[in-house]
């Protein structure tokens, strides 16, 4: 079982993130003689030790002395090696006990009544490179937490932690089967419940980022939809192919003959230029007819050409309106991007709506600072990321924007109300 | 309800557990009043099949939870939310006198849990169920390290809690079916102990010498144990079951070098020459071999072999030497050894010798002997291969104990053993007083 001794790479400060990221590997005998015989040792659980990632889990810490300020941490190392941390500030009471679901975290990376704190609020250790953003790539394998209590509160990193637990976090539950499937070339994965029966589908449509990032499709497998994660097109793909928005048609019509889908219970999930693509291809095409549609900060935008080349060329006709934000982060909020916090558009579509009567489809819901990055909830949030745009050979700083407690509590209700939504008509529904 | 009908849901939470947690299974999305069956298969290792099974009937909101909901029959009733795990029995049709018990430890159980139309009492396997979702139940948590030990000519693995961080210590020795068994151990180190599981019946060393190990082979396990990096050698402890609380009684009296802050003796009893090793209180059970009987099923009992409980000291651990706490676990309908005589007799020592004080008896009725781990399926008899005339046999052995009360004793003893362990090893070390 791999343990979280890690070495960073990048040591900025070089002792500082030295003595996060590894503890001593064997204590001298002076040490273990010297722990004082009678002394109470500190207990730390996390319940339970083996969860999905949209669970919540309870960390406590029992045996502490009355009255005890202590740090609660938790650590995380990255599939690329990044290394990720979060804590709290607590004092245990008179019982020597510290209940991150119950108590208050006096400081720290979260301050509060904030059960989830410890993962939500995880940022990049001191010496990261800047930009970074947490994505499970492999969600085969579990996220492994290291969930530490250390003494006191200024300086905690100085002292060897009093207690340890390793926590796992899942994208997949047990016996949900991935299958990698093909569409015109275009790579798209499928994630299929456990058991015979045939199951309501879902279609997740990515963002202009590129890739294939399979978590969400995993995770809604895991609540019983067989669900295909579906590459998008990179920004820069927009400009330069002749494609076809065919491709989404083909790739729904996929899922819905599958054998181990139920037909007539699939529904679509977009986020940001995947939400883009599924508003358009759901209000004009007559055969992409999903039961029914999520779209996560994503907009109406369109071109009166109908193809993907046009789409690219509106998104960008305003590009000479570019913004820069701080750090010289790019703002791309006047040029087509809404963000999710600014109700403009959404209350557009909600007019387009009702002039066709049928408003009561809709159903809106607005978060004030959060970003745009809106990810399962208690994953980190980013206000600003590495992105690759027109082909540049550089990166952009990409500004999301949003405030992370409340992107935090974004990401949780939508995630609820996401899952309510897809039960309510793929499942509930007659 | 033929035609387009909703698809049911299932969920089980958590659906990746430690074999001693809860889980709560969740059928949603059927009609109101709908009837139906919750089950769980499972195939051991031995690749027997064993199954369990409750019937509900939904209420109005179309929807069972077992936690909360009446079970009207199956393998368990009533309400009970781990029904599924401890009520497991072999398939119909399975070999008599299986026990289910995990050898490797580092992969998980998997339960395939399922929901039948109807209130089915048998052919599960040859219907489609209507939703089914697989539960894994680990005993190793996250981060648990697994060490095998040869060292000292042990046969032994170490199980940490994790790679850095200093532990107490607990020797876990089982009784006189031999073997390596881990999983109480690895489950101890999933819960803050550092454990050492031992083999002491069919160890490298006895297959080759052909000899029963002395009891310097216990001290050499304790002491490779103590003297481990991450283990704090002031806070150690023993549990035993079965003949494993005989040896665990010999060395926490009479050993010189083994020094305990507590122990927790199952299902065990203090009858035996003492000072002895393994193999003299072995002979001394044969020379009363013709207490033991056979049921109507051919079942063999043998709890006499150790009544009457003797008075004469040299043929009992002197319990009254004992100088840590002791919580001894015991099932009154156990019918392999007399341990509900053998602890009265205990606390009798124990009181005349001004000690009682920390003497701890969980007393259960009708328990049997096979005390395992929470939600393990009760064993009332099984093939025990057992040593007579240096000889082994293979006996159906009536362990004693009814599913439901010996299912509860488990769940209930389980909790109290850690409770005991971390107020006597991560706590400050005061003795307990209570007798429940």
């Amino acid at each position: 079982m791999q343990n979280m001794q890690v070495v960073v790479r990048r040591l900025g400060s070089a002792r500082g993130v030295l003595s996060v990221c590894q503890w001593p590997e064997k204590h001298s005998l002076l040490r273990r003689l010297s722990a004082k015989a009678q002394s109470p040792r500190p207990i730390l659980s996390v319940a339970p030790i083996r969860a999905l990632v949209d669970e919540k889990f309870k960390v406590s810490v029992e045996n502490l002395p009355p009255a005890a300020p202590v740090t609660v941490h938790s650590l995380h190392q990255s599939e690329d090696q990044d290394c990720w941390e979060a804590y709290g500030h607590y004092i245990s009471d008179h019982r020597g006990t510290v209940s991150v679901s119950e108590d208050l975290s006096f400081g720290g990376t979260y301050s509060g009544k904030e059960p989830m704190g410890l993962l939500w609020s995880m940022r990049p250790v001191p010496g990261s490179r800047f930009g970074l953003r947490l994505r499970k790539m492999d969600v085969c394998a579990p996220m492994l937490v290291n969930i530490s209590v250390f003494s006191g509160h200024e300086g905690f990193r100085e002292h060897t932690p009093l207690a340890s637990v390793v926590t796992e976090r899942w994208h997949v539950a047990p016996g949900v089967q991935r299958v990698e499937v093909t569409i015109k070339g275009m790579r798209g994965t499928l994630f299929i419940p456990p058991g015979l029966g045939a199951f309501p589908g879902v279609l997740d449509i990515w963002g202009g980022g590129g890739g294939l990032p399979e978590y969400r499709a995993a995770l809604l497998a895991s609540h019983g939809y067989a669900t295909m994660a579906l590459e998008n097109f990179a920004l820069d793909d927009l400009q330069g192919k002749n494609l076809d928005l065919n491709y989404f048609e083909m790739a729904l019509d996929k899922l819905k003959n599958h054998p181990q889908v139920i037909s007539d219970r699939v529904g679509v999930v977009g986020l940001s230029l995947g939400a883009i693509f599924l508003l358009y291809l759901t209000a004009k095409s007559p055969t992409f007819k999903p039961q029914c549609c999520v779209s996560i900060s994503g907009s109406n935008v369109w071109s009166s050409d109908n193809t993907l080349k046009g789409v690219y060329k509106t998104l960008f006709r305003k590009f000479d309106k570019l913004r820069l934000g701080e750090n010289d982060s790019h703002i791309w909020q006047d040029v087509g991007l809404e963000f999710i916090h600014d109700p403009t558009n959404v209350v557009d579509m909600t007019q387009m709506l009702r002039s066709a009567g049928k408003e009561h489809l809709v159903t809106s819901v607005i978060y004030y600072d959060a970003g745009h990055l809106i990810e399962p909830p208690f994953s980190p949030h980013f206000r600003a990321t590495a992105f690759k745009v027109r082909g540049n050979e550089q990166n952009v700083i990409m500004l999301w924007g949003g405030h992370t407690k409340p992107h935090a509590d974004a990401q949780e209700d939508s995630w609820t109300k996401i899952l309510t939504f897809l039960k309510q008509h793929l499942y509930s529904s007659d | 309800m033929e035609g387009k009908k909703r698809p049911v849901k299932l969920s089980v939470h958590p659906s990746r557990g430690l074999v001693d947690e809860k889980f709560t299974v969740l059928v949603q999305n059927v009609p109101p009043g709908f009837q139906l069956t919750v089950h769980a298969l499972h195939q051991c290792e031995d690749g027997h099949s064993w199954h369990a099974f409750g019937h509900y009937t939904a209420d109005s909101t179309g929807a069972v939870n077992v936690a909360e909901d009446l079970s009207l029959g199956g393998t368990y009733s009533g309400v009970e939310q781990m029904g599924l795990l401890w009520s497991l029995r072999p398939v119909p049709g399975s070999k008599p006198g299986l026990r289910l018990r995990k050898m490797n430890v580092q992969t998980p159980m998997e339960v395939t849990v399922s929901v039948f139309r109807g209130h089915q009492t048998e052919g599960f396997e040859d219907q489609g169920p209507l939703v089914s979702v697989v539960v894994e139940r680990w005993y190793m948590a996250p981060g648990v390290c697994r060490i095998p030990v040869t060292e000292g000519g042990l046969t032994a693995t170490l199980f940490l809690p994790s790679a850095s961080g200093l532990f107490p210590g607990i020797l876990d020795l089982w009784g006189g079916g031999g073997r390596l068994v881990e999983y109480r151990a690895a489950l101890l180190a999933s819960r803050g102990f550092a454990s050492l599981a031992l083999d002491y019946m069919t160890p490298k060393i006895s297959l080759e010498t052909g000899q029963m190990v002395e009891n310097e082979y216990f001290e050499t396990a304790f002491r490779v144990l103590q003297q481990h990096p991450q283990v704090l050698s002031s806070r150690m402890a023993i549990v035993g079951l079965s003949l494993g609380s005989s040896v665990a009684f010999q060395l926490m009296i009479y050993s010189q070098v083994i020094k305990l802050r507590c122990a927790v003796c199952i299902s065990g009893s203090h009858v035996q020459p003492a000072g002895g090793s393994v193999k003299q209180t072995l002979d001394y059970l044969s020379r009363n071999s013709g207490n033991t009987c056979f049921n109507e099923k051919n079942e063999l009992i043998c709890r006499d072999l150790v009544l009457p409980i003797p008075t004469d000291p040299k043929l009992k651990a002197d319990v009254g030497q004992l100088r840590c706490p002791l919580l001894l676990v015991v099932g009154e309908d156990d019918q392999n050894w007399a341990v509900s005589e053998s602890a009265v007799d205990m606390k009798q020592m124990m009181e005349q010798a001004g000690n009682s004080h920390l003497l701890t008896v969980l007393s259960y009725p009708n328990a049997g002997h096979l005390i395992e781990p929470p939600y393990s399926p009760h064993t009332r008899s099984s093939n025990f291969r057992s040593s007579v005339d240096n000889s082994f046999v293979v006996l159906k052995t009536l362990w004693g104990g009814e599913t439901v009360e010996h299912s509860r004793a488990q769940e209930d003893a389980w909790r109290k053993i850690l409770t005991f362990f971390r107020e006597n090893l991560y706590g400050r070390g005061s003795a307990l007083v209570s007798n429940l």
